[in-house]
């Protein structure tokens, strides 16, 4: 039974599995912890005021991102303005309206998919959809997002719909409110943190998307107010990274945009994380 | 003494399946009906069919008539909004929303189209009054509902119930989440109730029946066995089959 053999042998097994992990967990940590560090130690020096505060000027010689800094805000609330709307719309019919339910399977299928596909393909699709109507601009940037972040809203809210009791929708109904009532007093209020992940992600994903942008939103950095920006071909961060680092041979600029990039990311993930953590504090209540 | 609601020959399915089958019942006013059975009787369906709380379920089926005053309550005329106005429901876990104590009442009134602050703060203080919770909640009326205890908060869930001024209210298992204290106190405070409501509650506690209703009706297998008053149907029964169910044969 207590054969010395037998639990000496397991002994090397377990040990050599721990040292696997160990290794494989090191590795992954070592890899991001570098990337961050390599683009922070790259990027910051050459971060500078006059960098994010000033247009690119050749009479000068002076490279200035205000310009993308902006172009990336336009698009960021653009696309925001069109896909929320649109998602939280979609993700309420499916789930308190929509009776057909191998329909909605298919559409949540449908928007599954969507998410998975790369995103130079939307890029396509946006340009010959978009640019070749109003030209290469900010709102067709913005709109080829709107389709990118369409299953994410509507599946962030779609689930947080679902966490909302039915015991609450019974409730309302038993007092005689009609169904867009319920929705709107009941069920809306329970899904606030859904929308708001689902917004924050989006940002993220709008932040970091370039691909598609190159199709659809130009390289310009000319300076422009928000009308005027949606209108006019404009590069967002991501976009003059690729344009500094790849044409123009840019590498400080690329790197201080890099590491803006990251910074902002880094913000955005535990803005969702806050978040999240205070709609599950209030619930607990 | 006038019947509030009279259904004839209805029949309910789910589906394929056949939940109920040829109920027929009158239920007086201002009393105190109580449906009795074993679990999947039917009872519980037959309550939510009176205000229509099934057509929230896509998959029921239903023939048959039921009258509330006299008028059928599937005719296309009735606004099923309307109906649940009248005829109020408590369900068998608390539902408060998660708003203020006073949100949650001034929930069904502001539906029904009163924006007033002051005839807001008045039906809030007599339908708390009512259902006899006001002294625990009048000084945390802002604060959010679901901070009450489980007893509290189904009394808040009548107290809301009574805001829209309901003619019958429905009870689904009212006290079978709570303790036995929350549970007479709700008992006590149904008794007070049925002076201005009729209503209809679902128990699975015989004594219950006993000690709260005036009526009680016995459903078995979908089929409503017996209905009469409490003390005959209790102390002698017609049908063999409540009898074996009251003396704990089954069930």
């Amino acid at each position: 039974m207590l054969n010395k053999s037998v639990s000496k042998k397991r002994k090397y097994y377990e040990l050599a599995v721990k040292t696997m992990m160990s290794i494989s967990a090191i590795v992954t940590t070592s890899l991001v912890v570098f990337l961050f560090l390599y683009v922070i130690v790259k990027g910051i020096p050459n971060i500078s005021w006059e960098l994010i505060s000033t247009k690119p000027s050749y009479l000068s010689e002076r490279i200035g991102i205000l310009p993308d800094i902006l172009n990336t805000v336009y698009i960021v609330i653009a696309t925001l303005l069109i896909v929320l709307p649109l998602g939280v719309g979609a993700a309420i019919y499916l789930t308190e309206y929509a009776t057909n339910k191998s329909m909605v399977m298919v559409i949540e299928y449908a928007a599954e998919t969507l998410s998975g596909i790369p995103s130079i393909i939307y890029g396509l699709v946006g340009m010959l959809l978009f640019s070749n109507s109003m030209g290469t601009c900010i709102m067709a940037g913005a709109l080829t997002l709107v389709i990118m972040n369409l299953p994410t809203i509507m599946r962030t809210t779609q689930e947080s719909l679902k966490t909302v009791p039915q015991s609450y929708r019974e409730g309302a109904f038993g007092l005689g409110a009609g169904k867009w009532r319920v929705v709107r007093t009941v069920v809306l209020p329970g899904c606030v943190d859904g929308v708001i992940t689902g917004c924050i992600l989006s940002v993220g994903r709008i932040l970091g998307e370039s691909a598609a942008l190159l199709f659809t939103a130009g390289f310009a950095h000319a300076l422009n107010g928000f009308a005027e920006g949606l209108t006019s071909p404009g590069a967002t961060l991501t976009v003059a990274l690729y344009v500094y680092a790849k044409e123009q041979g840019e590498f400080g600029v690329a790197f201080a945009i890099a590491a803006i990039l990251m910074l902002l990311t880094l913000l955005i993930n535990y803005a969702a994380s806050c978040v999240q953590r205070y709609y599950e504090k209030r619930r607990s209540v | 003494m006038s019947n509030i609601i009279s259904v004839k020959d209805m029949c309910l399915w789910y589906g394929e399946h056949q939940a109920l089958t040829n109920v027929n019942i009158d239920i007086p006013g201002n009393s105190i009906t109580a449906f009795i059975g074993p679990s999947g009787c039917g009872k519980s369906t037959f309550l939510k069919t009176l205000n229509r709380m099934n057509d929230l379920i896509p998959s029921v089926k239903i023939t048959g008539d039921v009258k509330y005053n006299e008028v059928d309550i599937f005719s296309k005329d009735i606004d099923v909004n309307q109906l649940r106005k009248e005829i109020g429901m408590v369900f068998q876990k608390p539902n408060p929303f998660p708003m203020s104590i006073y949100d949650n009442i001034a929930y069904g009134p502001r539906t029904h189209g009163i924006t007033k602050k002051v005839q807001l703060d008045e039906i809030v203080e007599n339908a708390l009054k009512d259902a006899s919770i006001w002294d625990e909640v009048k000084d945390r009326l802002k604060k959010n509902a679901l901070g009450l205890s489980g007893g509290q908060q189904q009394r808040l869930c009548i107290a809301r119930a009574l805001a829209v001024q309901p003619k019958v209210l429905l009870m689904d298992e009212p006290t079978s989440a709570l303790d036995p204290i929350s549970t007479s106190r709700i008992e006590e405070l149904v008794m007070e109730l049925k002076e201005k409501y009729t209503i209809v509650m679902v128990t699975h506690n015989m004594q219950q029946a006993v000690r709260v209703s005036d009526y009680t009706a016995f459903f078995l297998l979908g089929e409503l066995v017996e209905f009469g008053k409490t003390d005959e149907v209790f102390s002698e029964p017609n049908d063999k089959r409540t009898e074996d169910y009251i003396t704990g044969r089954f069930g």
